[in-house]
């Protein structure tokens, strides 16, 4: 699948609830299944800065594909964390670069896309494409 | 007027509204308070048929407005029971007043000089220290608390010496509501000399400010902080203090006589209120001070109390809660981490359920670390919350509990 396609296929997920706290559970379910960074990871240079909880990013590439694992100190940021990764992880980095993350606010988690937001959910994103850019620019 | 809670809440407009769909809880008050419509009609009307520049008009309406600026000072001066109007300077704010303060004492202090704050200060009576300390080679000593959030009043004891230049303590914690004995600490700096600044941030809408009886030297707030309007704060400085601080910014109204060779400062307060002034906060200050003096001050104490030791017992029934500042003395902020939970996971849940609480550090990170907690969820309530909203509050904590366990 593509990026696009797993996007899609998220928000037919979340189509699904109509209680904003049956979304919630799934968010945070979806954190618990989200493959976790190496504890040796876990350090300051990995800690995206930002967030009110604590947040972890680490990506590796093989055969072309970048892989991400992540954690964070509190479930939702943790579930949200897992939505982006979902899409992004396995992907090429050209095209993580070019990714369109609009399907968070299809999803309805709009508001935790306001920069202002102390999930630190757009610096993620933003983290997310410098990796695939420093990944892109080791390959050229 | 005594104590009606329903004509009270009938007067903030916006308690009326939803969040998501839901009747808003608002437990932000340690944030910022909501406005009465007599604070937001003063601004309003002062827009409509006032507004004019002060102090610099032969005009009708520059004459009015300089007035009823004039005006606003005297009141707040009575209202906090200062000398006389002079030593009310007008700030955008706590923080700027705080600035203010640390900025005109940097041609004060010397290396080897001290300046006492303490571990529970907001990073608005923390920083500016700081920075000062860095620029002019003097230390920053800092007083710890206890275990239950009080002050630490030994080790105030231990570093009081005549090498501290100033001591700047805050009235009432931000994150944990515990009142300082504000009133022996200012007596024991005195002992030795020491001028205290006060940050009166939390304190201004919840207790009764008496600066005469505290003897401070300086005394801070916010006005957005007792239901009145955002930008617009207050610095109290004894006068011979102000009188001989140097301004802090230059430029119009601040001056008496400029030439090309040398300009003289106006007299106090006008030489540390650089450029035109918020003249409707300031008039939507008083507008503010006077509704809750009509409520009086005391009903209010003794209101947010009943409040706070109602929300106490109901947040204690929940297995592993803790609070964070249980000191003796305290306003009603409630600061609160459960189990193992992230404040910020409890945090967004209960914004779903349309309370609104602050999670995080509350911008006084020392205090956080001196914990080792990763924040707090903190309540603060102010006058037109009630029992019936900690119930509803209470429920959708034990919800959120629930869909996070
Ligand atoms: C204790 C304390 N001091 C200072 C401030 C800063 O106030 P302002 O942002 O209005 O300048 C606050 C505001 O949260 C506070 O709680």
């Amino acid at each position: 699948m593509t990026i696009e396609e797993k996007a899609n296929s998220l928000v037919d997920e979340f189509q699904m609830f109509d209680e904003w706290m049956d979304k919630y559970s799934y968010i945070i379910e979806l954190g618990k299944e989200m493959p976790l960074i190496d504890e040796k990871y876990k350090d300051p240079q990995h800690l995206i800065s930002g967030c009110q909880s604590r947040v972890w990013l680490y990506a590796e590439i093989s055969d072309g594909k970048v892989k991400f694992t992540a954690d964070s100190d509190a479930v939702i940021t943790k579930g949200i964390i897992s939505l982006l990764l979902r899409v992004v992880s396995g992907e090429t980095p050209n095209d993580i670069a070019n990714a369109d993350f609009s399907f968070i606010e299809e999803i309805g988690l709009k508001e935790h896309l306001s920069p202002t937001r102390a999930n630190g959910l757009v610096s993620m994103m933003k983290q997310i494409k410098l990796y695939a850019k420093a990944f892109q620019l080791k390959s050229n | 007027m005594g104590f009606d809670i329903d004509k009270i809440r009938a007067d903030f407009p916006i308690l009326k509204r939803e969040v998501y769909g839901k009747q808003l809880i608002y437990f932000d008050n340690g944030a910022t308070t909501q406005k009465p419509q007599q604070v937001i009609d003063c601004i309003t009307n002062y827009y409509l048929y006032k507004n004019s520049n002060v102090h610099r008009g032969v005009h009708k309406l520059s004459v009015e407005a300089t007035t009823d600026f004039e005006e606003s000072r005297n009141y707040i001066a009575e209202f906090i029971n200062a000398e006389s109007e002079k030593e009310i300077v007008f700030t955008s704010g706590t923080t700027e007043s705080i600035n203010l303060i640390a900025n005109s004492f940097s041609n004060l202090l010397d290396k080897g000089d001290e300046v006492l704050i303490s571990s529970m200060e907001h990073h608005s009576n923390f920083v500016p220290w700081q920075q000062l300390c860095e620029n002019t080679g003097a230390k920053l000593k800092i007083v710890p608390v206890n275990d239950n959030g009080s002050l630490d009043m030994d080790f105030l004891d231990s570093l009081l010496n005549e090498k501290v230049k100033l001591l700047a303590i805050t009235h009432i914690s931000n994150v944990m509501g515990t009142i300082n004995p504000i009133k022996e600490i200012i007596a024991k700096a005195h002992n030795y000399g020491i001028p205290v600044l006060v940050d009166g941030a939390q304190a201004i809408a919840h207790i009764e400010i008496d600066v005469k009886e505290l003897d401070c030297e300086f005394y801070c707030f916010s006005s957005h902080k007792v239901y009145g309007p955002m930008g617009f704060g207050v610095l109290y400085g004894k006068s011979h203090w102000l009188n001989n601080l140097q301004p802090y910014q230059y430029g119009g109204e601040m001056i008496s006589t400029v030439t090309i060779d040398k300009t003289t400062f106006n007299e106090i307060p006008y030489k540390f209120e650089a450029g035109t002034p918020d003249v409707p906060g300031a008039l939507a200050t008083v507008e503010a001070l006077k509704y809750i003096k009509n409520i009086g001050i005391k009903n209010i104490v003794e209101y947010e109390d009943e409040l706070l030791v109602y929300a106490t017992q109901k947040l204690l029934e929940i297995d592993n809660m803790r609070i964070i500042g249980t000191a003796h003395h305290k306003t009603s902020v409630i600061s609160f981490l459960v189990g193992d939970i992230h404040p910020y996971d409890i945090g967004t849940l209960l914004d779903q359920m349309g309370v609104a609480v602050r999670t995080g550090n509350h911008c006084a990170q020392p205090l956080i670390d001196n914990y080792c907690i990763p924040g707090t969820v903190r309540i603060s309530l102010g006058i037109y919350n009630t029992k019936q909203e900690i119930d509803i509050f209470i429920e959708a904590l034990n919800k959120t509990l629930a869909m996070l366990a």
